[in-house]
C-alpha cells in the first residue's frame, strides 16, 4: 500500500466540550486511516461520539464550547487541521462532503432543489451558473429523480426523495471522501433498500471513499469493507467485516450482536448489555466499558492498550492479557 | 374454541381532507387470543398507529365493530368506556415526549391510580408505585426523579409502569422500542415478554421493525395503505411470504451477518396517496407482478390454514 492511496489519515483525535456543567469528553484518542475507494462503518450507540468524529473531520465542531485536538488530520496529503478558513471552504463540499441523518431538515426550504445542487457545483468548479444548473439536473437524474423536478421545492418531495437530493448535493463535485451520518435512519425499510442500493452503485462508479456512521450492523454488513466499533469516544475494535462479524474479540461488540433479535431463531431470549452508557463528563477509569463488562476484573481499571490480532484487526481490551481468555458469543 | 379477547370486524377510519376522503384504515378484521401477541407491521402512513388508537377509541372509527371481552367498544357510553379502558392500555413510541416533564416518577406512575380512584390513601398509592417500579426494573432511588434526569430506556420503563398500573388485560405497544439503542431495546423487549408470561397479557405490537416483530409476535399482520395485505403466524410469514409487498419488505431487512443478505427485491417508487385510493389493489402502482385484474381490489383470502393473503396472483408468481 503506497502512501498515495491513503485518502484520510487521522491520528489521536480528541474532542471535548467545555460546558458550565463540566467537561464532556466526546472523543478520546481516535485513529483512522482510510484507503481510496474503501468504505468503513463507524458503529456505536447514541453518545459514542460517532457524529462528533465526523464533524471534527470537516472542522465543523462548534467552538466554543468544542475543543478539537489531534496529532494529524490529513486529507489526500493536505493538512486540514491547520488550514485557513478560505482553503477550508474549498475543501468542504469538494474533497470531502457529508450526508446528514435527517433529510427533512438538511435542505433549505426556500430554494429549489436544483438551485441547492447547483450552488455547490458553481462554488467549487470553474463553470457558469447555467452550466452548474445543467449539471444539477444531471445529478438529479443520476440519483433517480426526473430532471424536470429540479425546479421544485423540498416540501414537494417525500422523505426518500429528499435524501436522494441530499446525496446528489454531496456527490455533485465527486468528493474523495463521503461521510454519511445515519443516511437511512429516518427512512422506511423499502426506501432504505433503494437508497443503499443507490449509494453502493455511485460509490463503485466514482471510487469514493466512504465513512458510514450507523447503529445498524445489518447496513454495515451490506455496504462496508471495514468496521470500527466505537464506545465512549474510542474505537474498541476495528477490523474487516470478516474479522469483526465472525471473529468478534471485544466484549462490547459481542454484547451488541447478542442484543439483536435473531431473524432465524425467534424463540431465543435476547441478551442485553447490562447497565447504561457512561456519562461522558465522568468517564470511568481505565477501560470505559468495564462497569458493564461481564469479563471485567481489577486490571480493567488501568489504562487499556491496543492489541493487534492481525494486520487488519485490533481490539482495545485488557482481558487478553489473561492466558486463554476468549469471549463467548452466541451462535446465530 | 380459542379464547378470544379482542375481535375487530371491518374496522374503517376515514379522515376528511380538502382533497377528499383519506382512507387511513380501510375495512380490516382480525382476532386476538388471550395471552398472545399480534404484530402489526408496515411502513409510515400505512395506518398501523391509527388502527391502534381506533381500537382504544382514542379516535372514533368511521364504521366497524371492536369487540373486547364480548362488549362492542363502539357502543359504550363515556362512563362505560372509562371503565373498559382500565383493561386496555397503550404504551407510546416516544418516551421523550409522552411524559409530563414537570411530574416526578412517583407522580407519573400514580396518576392513573389516583385518577381512577383505585387506591385511597397516600401510603397505599406509594406502596403500589414502589411495587410497579420494582416490576419494571426502576431503582427505588428514582422515586422522586424527573423524566429529564433519566435516559430513554428508563423513561420507557415509566411508560410501561403507567400502563401496568391499571392491571390491564390487553396492551397496545405502539413502536415501544423504536427510539432506543439496541442494547436498551433488548432490555425492554425482554421485560415486555417477561410481563406477558407473568401477567397473562395480550399485546398488539405495532412496529416497522420486522426483526423485532418476528422476535415478539405469535401472529403478524402486514399493512399497506390502510389494508391488511397478509396475515399469518410469525414462523409461517417469515418462511413463506406470499404477497409481493411482504416479500419485498422481508428482503429489505439488513441482516447483521456476513453473506446472509438475500437478493433484495427492490420495489419501485413510493407509497401512493391514501386520499381517494379508488378500487384498485393498493399495491398496484408499485407491484412487479401487476396485471389487469389488479385494478380490482383483492379480498383477504385464506390460502393455507391461518395464512391469509390479499392478492389476485397468488399461485401464479
Amino acid at each position: 500500500m503506497s502512501e498515495k492511496d491513503i485518502v484520510l489519515d487521522l491520528q489521536n483525535l480528541r474532542v471535548r466540550f467545555e460546558t458550565e456543567d463540566g467537561i464532556v469528553y466526546a472523543v478520546n484518542g481516535l485513529d483512522m486511516k482510510l484507503e481510496k475507494g474503501k468504505a468503513i462503518g463507524l458503529v456505536g450507540e447514541t453518545g459514542a461520539g460517532k457524529t462528533t468524529t465526523a464533524l471534527a473531520l470537516l472542522r465543523l465542531v462548534p467552538d466554543p464550547p468544542g475543543v478539537v485536538e489531534c496529532d494529524k488530520l490529513e486529507l489526500n496529503g493536505q493538512d486540514v487541521l491547520n488550514m485557513g478558513i478560505h482553503d477550508l471552504e474549498k475543501v468542504r463540499g469538494k474533497d470531502i462532503s457529508m450526508i446528514f441523518q435527517d433529510p427533512m431538515t438538511a435542505l433549505n426550504p426556500v430554494f429549489t432543489v436544483g438551485e441547492q445542487i447547483a450552488e455547490s457545483i458553481f462554488l467549487h468548479e470553474k463553470c457558469t451558473y447555467a452550466e452548474a444548473q445543467q449539471r444539477a439536473v444531471e445529478m438529479l437524474e443520476l440519483v433517480g429523480i426526473p430532471g424536470e423536478r429540479a425546479n421544485e421545492y423540498p416540501h414537494q418531495f417525500s422523505g426518500g426523495m429528499k435524501q436522494r437530493v441530499v446525496i446528489a448535493i454531496a456527490l455533485a463535485c465527486h468528493p474523495q471522501l463521503l461521510i454519511a451520518d445515519e443516511p437511512t435512519t429516518a427512512l422506511d425499510v423499502t426506501i432504505q433498500a433503494q437508497v443503499l442500493d443507490l449509494m453502493k452503485n455511485l460509490r463503485k462508479q466514482y471510487q469514493t471513499s466512504l465513512i458510514m456512521i450507523t447503529h445498524d450492523l445489518g447496513i454495515v454488513a451490506d455496504i462496508c469493507d471495514e468496521v470500527a466499533v466505537m464506545y465512549a469516544g474510542t474505537i474498541v475494535e476495528k477490523g474487516t467485516l470478516e474479522d469483526v462479524f465472525n471473529h468478534t474479540k471485544h466484549p462490547y461488540t459481542e454484547g451488541l450482536f447478542n442484543s439483536l433479535p435473531n431473524i432465524n431463531d425467534r424463540k431465543a431470549m435476547l441478551t442485553p448489555i447490562k447497565g447504561l452508557m457512561p456519562d461522558p463528563t465522568n468517564l470511568p477509569e481505565g477501560c470505559p466499558f468495564h462497569p458493564r463488562c461481564p469479563y471485567a476484573d481489577e486490571d480493567c481499571k488501568k489504562p487499556q492498550v491496543v492489541r493487534n490480532i492481525s494486520d487488519s484487526h485490533y481490539v482495545r481490551c485488557g482481558a487478553y492479557d489473561r492466558p486463554g481468555f476468549h469471549i463467548e458469543r452466541k451462535e446465530r | 374454541m380459542a379464547d378470544t379477547i379482542l375481535e375487530v370486524k371491518n374496522l374503517t377510519k376515514y379522515f376528511k381532507t380538502k382533497r377528499g376522503m383519506l382512507h387511513a384504515v380501510d375495512d380490516i378484521s382480525f382476532k386476538l387470543e388471550r395471552g398472545k401477541t399480534l404484530g402489526l407491521v408496515g411502513e409510515s402512513g400505512c395506518g398501523k398507529s391509527t388502527t391502534g388508537r381506533t381500537i382504544l377509541r382514542l379516535i372514533e372509527p368511521t364504521s366497524g365493530e371492536i369487540i373486547f371481552e364480548g362488549k362492542d367498544i363502539n357502543k359504550l357510553s363515556n362512563r362505560e368506556l372509562r371503565h373498559a379502558r382500565k383493561d386496555m392500555q397503550l404504551i407510546f413510541q416516544d418516551p421523550y415526549s409522552s411524559l409530563d416533564p414537570r411530574k416526578t416518577v412517583n407522580q407519573l406512575i400514580s396518576e392513573p391510580i389516583v385518577t381512577n380512584k383505585i387506591l385511597k390513601t397516600k401510603a397505599e398509592v406509594e406502596e403500589r408505585v414502589a411495587e410497579l417500579m420494582a416490576t419494571v426494573g426502576l431503582a427505588p432511588r428514582l422515586f422522586n426523579s424527573y423524566p429529564h434526569e433519566l435516559d430513554g430506556g428508563r423513561r420507557q420503563r415509566i411508560g410501561i409502569a403507567r400502563a401496568l398500573a391499571m392491571e390491564p388485560k390487553f396492551i397496545i405497544c405502539d413502536e415501544p422500542v423504536s427510539a432506543l439503542d439496541v442494547s436498551i431495546q433488548a432490555q425492554i423487549l425482554n421485560l415486555l415478554k417477561e410481563l406477558q408470561g407473568e401477567l397473562g397479557l395480550s399485546f398488539i405490537f405495532i412496529t416497522h421493525d420486522l426483526s423485532v416483530v418476528n422476535h415478539f409476535s405469535d401472529e403478524i399482520a402486514v399493512m399497506y395503505l390502510g389494508k391488511i395485505v397478509e396475515k399469518a403466524p410469525s414462523e409461517e410469514l417469515f418462511a413463506n411470504p406470499m404477497h409481493p409487498y411482504t416479500k419485498a419488505l422481508l428482503s429489505a431487512i439488513p441482516i447483521p451477518e456476513l453473506g446472509a443478505q438475500k437478493e433484495r427485491i427492490l420495489i419501485k417508487g413510493e407509497i401512493s396517496s391514501p386520499i381517494e385510493p379508488g378500487n384498485e389493489c393498493r399495491f398496484y402502482k408499485r407491484c412487479n407482478y401487476a396485471c389487469d385484474r389488479c385494478r380490482e381490489l383483492p379480498a383477504l383470502e385464506e390460502v393455507s390454514p391461518n395464512h391469509f393473503v390479499a392478492c389476485h396472483r397468488i399461485g401464479e408468481v
